[in-house]
């Protein structure tokens, strides 16, 4: 199975009905793609397929043959999401970060709070209550 | 996770006519956008060992208008619903469930096909297919059959359809009155439903359908019969009451599926007026 990851061309010899996030975490060594619930529910596996955010966890690598795939990783460390999230307090534990900011990343510029809540409803975070995460995407997204 | 991945089998094909090819010489469980099939391949709980993925067969993502009908291919999704100026114009109680299936990633993935293929009685789509006398066109390498949505299910998670077929659309013959759709669950994203109705009004004639207060989607027949026949909305929602065969389960009891879904068809009748 031949994709792209990170823009780099790579190739998977992982079973092609592996899970797309185990691809991830264990061929390639990308762990900040966290698992959560395994059932498409939490987000935290949250990665983009053809610049659509999709669970990772319900994605055979089958299907991903000739994609585009994104992670975390593929952001660098200096992405404006991955600073305010850390100055906003947006990270407590940690585990759904790395899936908030995928699917953030699907936002347009100048969103509502409301298309903030929307674009972030298949991700759940236990400790930070949302608002701080809110206001780290807002901070970056508004103009 | 909890199946052994090196044991499945799958085929991927990119055609209908690749697949049905496939589909009449090997028994294959179709998988397209996996928002239900791997959720049971990580409990340990998945069936099927062999797979033919038709994820990547174009020639079904469509939505088309065929005169007055509206067709739907197997493989839209609920984001391509969302973005669908011909769905919001003729069907947007389809945009509505569509917003409340899972979250964006979900959206993203399922299939109207699936939701249909699944069978679940709690499928989000299903009450709108139901309500509107959608049809199911089921196609195999020995020809095309249409199977009228109220017809297509057999039982509790089975259907009509054989297993060399594979849905490739659903039609949606005219639908005039007024739609109207919601779903009551725990939250508003990421909800199976504990109630889903879709109903059309037209005048003091309308058609009703919910999820999971039954083994299957259902149409309420009796209930449509005693708006019909002039009675009066308190009436209606005691034939309701009746007619359906809820369960108590984890997401919710019996009774207060009884009360919800009587409580939703006078918001229906009322807001429809």
């Amino acid at each position: 199975m031949r994709f792209t990851l990170n823009g780099e061309a790579r190739e998977a010899t992982s079973a092609p009905m592996s899970r797309l996030l185990d691809v991830l975490r264990e061929e390639f060594g990308l762990t900040g793609t966290k698992e959560g619930c395994g059932e498409g529910e939490c987000g935290a596996c949250t990665v983009l397929v053809d610049g659509d955010p999709v669970c990772s966890c319900l994605v055979p690598l089958v299907q991903v043959d000739g994609a585009a795939v994104q992670t975390i990783e593929g952001l660098g460390d200096d992405h404006p999401l991955q600073h305010t999230f850390m100055s906003e307090v947006g990270a407590q534990c940690g585990i759904c970060t790395p899936g908030m900011i995928m699917a953030a990343l699907s936002l347009g510029e100048n969103p509502s709070l409301d298309d903030i809540k929307v674009a972030l409803a298949g991700n759940l975070c236990r400790c930070t209550g949302y608002a701080a995460i809110y206001r780290a995407i807002m901070k970056v997204k508004s103009a | 996770m909890r199946t052994a991945i090196s044991t499945l089998d799958v085929r991927s094909v990119t055609t209908v006519r690749d697949a049905l090819a496939v589909l009449r010489d090997e028994e294959r469980a179709p998988i397209a956008g996996a928002t239900d099939l791997f959720v049971a391949l990580n409990f340990g709980t998945l069936a099927p060992r062999r797979f033919l993925d038709i994820w990547r067969i174009d020639e079904m993502r469509t939505i088309a208008a065929d005169g007055e009908t509206l067709v739907i291919g197997a493989l839209v999704t609920y984001t391509d619903l969302i973005r669908s100026p011909l769905i919001a114009a003729r069907l947007p109680m389809l945009v509505e469930a569509s917003r409340q299936v899972g979250g964006p990633q979900i959206q993203n993935r399922g299939t109207i096909g699936g939701n249909i293929a699944n069978a679940s009685p709690a499928g989000d789509s299903l009450p709108i297919f139901a309500a509107v006398d959608a049809v199911v066109v089921l196609r195999s390498a020995a020809g095309d059959r249409r199977v009228g949505f109220n017809e297509f299910y057999t039982g509790y998670r089975a259907s009509v359809r054989r297993a060399d077929e594979l849905i490739v659309a659903v039609e949606i013959p005219a639908v005039s009155g007024r739609q109207w759709f919601r779903k009551v669950g725990t939250r508003a994203a990421q909800a199976i439903s504990k109630v889903v109705i879709a109903g059309v009004r037209d005048g003091e004639s309308a058609r009703v359908a919910l999820g999971s207060v039954a083994p299957t989607v259902v149409r309420a027949r009796q209930t449509e019969q005693a708006l019909a026949a002039g009675g009066s909305i308190d009436e209606a929602v005691d034939v309701l009451r009746r007619e359906i065969v809820p369960i108590d389960d984890i997401r919710s009891t019996a009774d207060y599926r009884r009360t919800v879904s009587g409580n939703l068809l006078r918001r229906f009748w009322t807001e429809t007026q």
